[in-house]
């Protein structure tokens, strides 16, 4: 069975806590009481609502109840400690963060605890891996189980020793009298290996669920294990090979599978001619139901080869979306939302516009992408009579398990799924594809069947970032002020992200009635005090019910790159033409001291000098330019100054270097913070320069990192941090929020460079060159 | 099926096979060395690569006879984590994993490019891992643990 990593000479043994980004933040809130923070702020995008399938957990044989200490953590009797997550580490390091969190409220080692993730047995339910909400949502929710542990090992202490609990003190688990350290006794000794068989108070549910707010935790100040770099305890393992990913996850009698679908829309069962592959020794079954098909094998490569031999004829892919960009904005545009987002509305929006001195009006264009996991995605599935075992690198555990009861028709409790950790996901995986491809496999010939997708495979129909669009109105008054702004982002929901059937499911003909998560509006000039301001996030229905190569879900920080790309750009646009320097307009609108000051922190260590933009033209064959974008997150606030060149006769953008500034509140491992960081700044500069997944009536043409390039090691910038700490507030997010400004930051750069505005992703070359003809052109 | 001979971390190893099968499902499955990953299969990302007779090979598309009788090296050749090898515990000091799916891909070339070349520049580095595939943008680090490890191995070298 999998076999988990052992702890290291270096003290880690599993990831933790971080969550989306993965960072060894571990932000959480101190100060507020745990209640207000489970209910702070929803983070656009992804709130903290349970996604489609969750049910309540009290009372339910489906799930461990939160209302009993023992479903959150146990104590061995050497004094190890186990805590459990439904959260899991992507990458991130919330293993880590989770670690310290309960640690820290423990006043136990680091090393001492170790942590489960994502296991829908032994651990709770606390929401999907989404939306950089691990530490900042899960986090409070496993600290105040281990502040509840904490008293109630105390109490059993107090009777053993004869000493009241406030003359107790704990120091490395063990608990003694203060005064009489002679008088003690460690953690193992008083429960190790029973339960505590208590209860605690816990409500709501998944992000939103508030566990024993009546337990005081810890003042920060006395903090010695959260705010500090602890070394992730996955890392020795996975450089060594020691570490087990998903696809290293090996049971008895297991045999492999692969699928086979077509690289176009399916919009039917197909015909397979099984003769194709009776020459592949070690093929066990050719499996077909509905428009589902695949094969189980022997070995892994027989598998392989009898996916790519079969022959198989598709029906007529039936399109429901136009296929080129400009006709999918203009679909956008003229087909009714579902529902709009509101970020802002106040004032009279559509009067002020005509009142400036100068307006402004601009659209941003934003393709479809992809999250690219370095491993496809894979699972193994054992489907019995009344249930099955799972194991996956999901983001949403609980959700894959609800789906696959509800596709065998079982008991949610009759499936168990295991958490082992997959490549990289950033929002991939909470569509758990094999799963449910593994699933049916393993049904059809009534072993465990092991599932990995092929690199065309993952390419073509891994869920994909949706193509956005949006469009913004300004007008300035004669003080140089912003007096009106207007914004609209059109977007499609992220249709696979909401516990919505996936692939295998809807091949094999269930049927999706849920919209996916809808689109948000955070992003989209909020961040500045305007008198007159409206921004809306537009959800434009999914309209192609088939299985599709560009279906959505979430990509890291849905919604937010596109969104920010455009009112960043646009505010640059305005600064740019009212002949005002980028940092200096921002400073004059920004609402909130805190991001004022992240702002001058950031221009300060990257040398900035203010002057309008675009530079001055200078001779030679590079020209040189810098760029400012700035956004709040969940909390969470970020700026990016990216500095570039662009060569003027090839229009070749390189991003030189990238000055972040991040205040994510209290910052719980600063080591793992700059780690999300660097992964932010070089997607985010993959993300607007190079990627664009490309589809059309023949089908999808981004079928491998050839077709589909990304960025490598020529192309990595200097990074340069500043970061901000600030204990007195909760830690929100890290592991998304700093790629959103990256690409406005970039684009920025070159107009500052060459005085030309980019606003289709991604800026290729051949974008910059026609963008300067077209102003030479303008001039002559 | 037929006999194949293997020489994998020192140790030799004969296997009932299909010799055409690609190297990496050998290691990977009859093996069970997880350190070569499947990342395409296509030759472009890296993330499968082991070290035969000194090179760095993309066992995703190396038939497994065709390296019968040669020095296989796999990331468990290297080291445990219990004790790593310098180019190993350069990355543990640096952090330089986030995901670390990729990260067999890494060490292993970087492994080859310091067997070449035990003083690179960071131009050097770039170039010779521009090859390899990271997608959480680890990149930073990973030329930080690189460099390091460039420094940590030479006194190595000099004591042999």
């Amino acid at each position: 069975m999998l076999k988990k990593p052992k702890k290291t000479n270096s003290g880690i043994s599993r990831r933790e806590l971080l969550q989306t980004t993965g960072a060894l933040i571990v932000g959480f809130n101190i100060l507020k009481p745990v209640a207000s923070l489970a209910q702070q702020q929803e983070i656009p995008g992804i709130a903290a609502v349970p996604d489609g399938m969750a049910s309540v957990p009290y009372d339910n044989p489906d799930y461990l109840d939160p209302r009993v200490l023992d479903s959150w953590l146990s104590v061995k009797t050497d004094g190890m400690i186990t805590i459990g997550t439904g959260k899991v580490d992507i990458g991130t390091g919330i293993e880590t963060a989770m670690g310290q969190i309960a640690a820290e409220e423990l006043d136990v080692p680091f090393e001492r605890v170790h942590v489960v993730m994502g296991d829908t047995v032994k651990t709770v339910d606390q929401g999907r891996t989404a939306g950089s909400q691990t530490v900042a949502r899960a986090g409070p929710q496993v600290r105040q189980a281990a502040a509840a542990a904490r008293m109630e090992l105390l109490k059993l202490a107090s009777a053993k020793l004869g000493a009241p609990v406030d003359k107790l003190t704990v120091s490395d688990g063990v608990v003694s009298v203060v005064g009489d350290s002679s008088r003690k006794v460690t953690y193992g000794e008083l429960i190790g290996g029973k339960q505590f068989n208590v209860k605690i108070t816990a409500t709501g549910v998944q992000g939103a669920m508030v566990v024993a707010p009546e337990v005081k935790a810890k003042n920060y100040k006395d903090y010695k294990v959260v705010g500090k770099s602890i070394r992730r305890v996955d890392i020795p393992a996975k450089l060594t090979g020691e570490f087990r990913f998903t696809p290293d996850v090996r049971v008895p009698g297991m045999l492999h599978g692969r699928v086979v679908r077509p690289r176009n829309v399916i919009s039917g069962a197909p015909t397979v001619d099984e003769s194709s592959v009776s020459h592949i020794a070690g093929l066990v079954k050719v499996v077909k139901e509905g428009s589902f098909v695949g094969v189980v094998a022997q070995t892994e490569w027989a598998a392989i080869q009898a996916a790519k031999a079969l022959k198989v004829t598709w029906p007529q892919p039936e399109h429901k979306l136009p296929f080129t960009r400009e006709d999918v904005d203009t679909y956008l545009t003229t087909q009714k939302s579902a529902r709009d987002a509101t970020g802002v509305n106040k004032g009279d929006v559509d009067a002020a516009l005509t009142k400036g001195v100068r307006t402004f009006e601009a659209a941003y264009h934003w393709p479809f992408q992809m999250h690219g996991m370095m491993g496809p995605c894979c699972s193994v599935a054992d489907v019995r009579a009344d249930g099955a075992t799972v194991w996956t690198g999901a983001q949403g555990p609980f959700t894959t398990r609800d789906r696959i009861a509800s596709l065998l028709k079982v008991p949610k409790r009759n499936v168990v799924v295991n958490f082992a950790e997959s490549a990289g996901s950033y929002g991939r995986l909470t569509a758990d594809d094999t799963a449910e491809d593994a699933v049916v496999l393993s049904r059809a010939v009534g072993k465990p069947v092991r599932v990995q997708w092929m690199r065309e495979d993952e390419h073509v129909w891994s869920p994909k970032g949706p193509q956005q669009l949006q469009t913004a109105k300004a007008a300035v008054n004669a003080d140089g002020k912003i007096i009106a702004w207007e914004y609209i982002d059109r977007g499609f929901p992220w249709s696979e992200s909401q516990g919505t059937p996936q692939l295998a499911e809807r091949q094999i003909g269930i049927k999706t009635k849920l919209l996916g998560n809808p689109n948000g509006a955070n992003g989209g000039g909020e961040t500045y005090d305007i008198e007159n301001q409206r921004v809306t996030g537009r959800t434009i229905p999914w309209p192609q019910d088939d299985p599709s190569p560009i279906r959505t879900c979430a990509l890291r920080s849905p919604g937010e790159p596109p969104r920010i790309f455009a009112s960043e750009s646009f505010m640059d646009e305005i600064a740019s033409g009212m002949g005002v320097d980028a940092v200096e307009f921002r400073l004059k609108h920004l609402k909130s001291k805190r991001v004022a000051e992240l702002v001058e922190a950031s221009a300060k260590k990257a040398g900035w000098a203010p002057r309008p933009s675009p530079a001055q033209e200078t001779p030679g064959p590079i020209a040189k330019g810098r760029g400012i974008a700035v956004a709040q997150r969940g909390g969470t606030i970020i700026v990016a100054i990216s500095e570039v060149e662009v060569e003027k006769a090839t229009g070749k953008i390189t991003v030189k270097k990238v000055t972040i500034g991040h205040d994510c509140g209290l910052i719980v491992n600063p080591d793992g913070l700059r780690g999300q960081l660097d992964g932010n700044v070089m997607q985010g500069i993959s993300r607007v320069l190079m990627e664009e997944v490309v589809f059309d009536h023949s089908g999808a043409k981004s079928l491998d990192w050839v077709s589909h390039p990304v960025i490598r090691f020529k192309q990595v910038p200097e990074v340069d941090a500043v970061l901000i700490n600030r204990p007195e507030f909760p830690a929100s997010g890290a592991a998304e929020p700093s790629v959103v400004v990256i690409p406005a930051s970039v684009a920025n750069a070159v107009h500052d460079a060459i005085g030309v505005r980019l606003r289709h992703v991604p800026l290729t070359p051949q974008k910059v060159l026609n963008a300067m003809q077209q102003k030479l052109s303008a001039k002559a | 099926m037929a006999k194949v001979s293997l020489n994998v971390n020192g140790k030799a190893r004969t296997l009932d096979i299909d010799p055409t099968t690609p190297l990496l499902y050998i290691l990977r499955n009859d093996l069970e060395l997880n350190g070569p990953r499947f990342g395409c299969g296509l030759a472009q990302c890296g993330a499968c690569t082991v070290i035969v007779d000194g090179k760095a090979v993309r066992s995703c598309v190396t038939p497994a006879r065709t390296v019968e009788k040669k020095a296989i090296t796999t990331l468990e050749g290297l080291g445990t984590s219990a004790k790593p090898h310098p180019l190993q515990q350069a990355f543990i000091d640096e952090q330089a994993v986030q995901c670390g799916f990729c990260i067999n891909g890494i060490v292993m070339n970087a492994k080859v490019l310091l067997d070449k070349n035990p003083n690179p520049t960071i131009d050097q580095i770039k170039e010779h891992m521009d090859p390899i595939l990271c997608r959480c943008g680890t990149h930073p680090r990973m030329i930080k643990a690189i460099q390091r490890a460039a420094t940590t191995m030479k006194p190595a070298k000099a004591k042999a």
